[in-house]
């Protein structure tokens, strides 16, 4: 269904939709708040995330890191996160790597001390797209 | 009879947590955060409240998505830190107020808020930040802590003014409870910042700044402003901010601003902290 927030650039809302899309995915993320979910991650990915009921997209796009599609696949960025924080990226190479295009944690870093990305022109896609 | 003394809101940045942990809060990043704090250290100082209720969310440390919970609060005598990925914080565990907390879930619930309460509860640095901000490094916390979390990782988030109201219901609570305590609220979290999606970074001072301001003087109508126009201008993690409308909702309708202070960026977000005394404050 459409909805407002859908006019917001650069933005997946994370609603009740992406949350019964992204259930079994967020679930896999939780599990790595525990020592034994990020070891059996780290030692056999592959093996480990087959034992959750997700897609094979949703497995295809942990394995490539790529954030903004874990999003698009209901992924929630507070779960998500667990996945680059086990791998050892801080919060500002996860908004680099899902910058488009992709930022290295430096240059994310420097946006952000050159204060953060504007809201103009990021505001709305009717408005960009109108001018 | 118990008081509440002063509202609180901050931001609750996990790297805060990080970098005073590891003791490499220094240099020119971190100078212009460190001094911004020092009045709200000297605030808590001064006024030592025997209570902190800290209003928070759990971002999946604590919760999964098994249940969504909309309100919460923390019924237990303590509180450890949760892990959210990468080991326990190093800091002291938070110790409860059972009668208190019991008083407000009963209140809460005759006043028709069905809150749902845990017996057992990890607090991750959604709770424990703001401890960190306002108390530095102590090997105890100087407070008792009563937990009180909004569930705002999935939309719809309670709304401005369900979270407002839920703070009149709040105060009405620590208002009838006979024991002479000091309470202070903190709302967490906010204000503009966007961790997900390629927009991640968005930083909007100027309207964090107006919000602010009709978050202190007018939040009849800050309460009411759409979950999408927060999004919109504040990011998708701006939403956060709903929770400082249940401290402001505990607080009197006028009141002193006694410290603002906002500084961008402390990691992804535009750092905000607020402190608010009510002007009437001899009455309730």
């Amino acid at each position: 269904m459409k909805k407002d927030y859908h006019d917001i650039p650069g933005t997946y809302v994370f609603d009740i939709e992406q949350a019964q899309k992204g259930y079994a995915l967020n679930k896999f993320c939780e599990t790595l708040n525990r020592a034994e979910g990020r070891e059996q991650f780290l030692n056999n990915e592959a093996a480990y995330l087959d034992t959750f009921d997700m897609s094979e997209a949703q497995k295809d796009a942990i394995k490539k890191r790529d954030i903004n599609k874990l999003l698009e696949l209901g992924g929630n960025i507070y779960y998500v996160f667990k996945i680059a924080a086990v791998l050892g990226h801080s919060m500002q190479s996860a908004g680099g790597m899902q910058a488009v295009p992709r930022m290295s944690e430096a240059e994310f870093r420097q946006m952000m001390i050159d204060g953060g990305r504007p809201i103009e022109g990021n505001r709305s896609k009717k408005e960009n797209e109108n001018g | 009879m118990a008081k509440i003394i002063g509202g609180i809101g901050t931001s609750h940045i996990p790297t805060v947590g990080h970098v005073m942990d590891s003791g490499t809060m220094v240099g020119d990043y971190w100078e212009p955060f460190i001094n911004g704090i020092q009045p709200a250290r000297q605030w808590i100082k001064k006024n030592k409240p025997d209570v902190c209720i800290v209003v928070y969310n759990d971002h999946g440390s604590n919760f999964s998505l098994k249940d969504v919970i909309p309100f919460g609060i923390g019924m237990a005598d303590k509180f450890l830190p949760a892990d959210e990925g990468y080991g326990r914080r190093n800091v002291p565990t938070c110790y409860g107020h059972q009668a208190l907390s019991a008083h407000i879930a009963e209140s809460l619930i005759f006043d028709e808020f069905d809150i749902v309460m845990s017996n057992e509860l990890d607090v991750d640095h959604g709770l424990t930040v703001p401890l960190s901000i306002l108390y530095d490094q102590p090997s105890e916390w100087p407070c008792k802590v009563i937990p009180l979390y909004v569930g705002v990782v999935q939309y719809p988030q309670p709304t401005g003014n369900r979270c407002y109201n839920l703070g009149k219901a709040i105060r009405k609570a620590v208002d009838s409870f006979p024991e002479d305590i000091t309470v202070a609220i903190l709302g967490t979290g906010g204000l503009s910042h966007q961790l997900q999606g390629p927009r991640a970074g968005l930083i909007n001072q100027d309207y964090d700044q107006k919000w602010l301001t009709g978050l202190v003087n007018d939040p009849l109508t800050t309460k009411d402003i759409s979950h999408t126009e927060l999004i919109r201008e504040t990011g998708s993690e701006g939403i956060e901010a709903i929770m400082w409308l249940v401290m402001r909702g505990a607080m009197d309708d006028k009141v002193n601003e006694v410290y603002r202070f906002m500084h961008a960026p402390v990691s992804n977000t535009n750092y905000s902290l607020i402190i608010l005394e009510n002007q009437n404050k001899g009455g309730k």
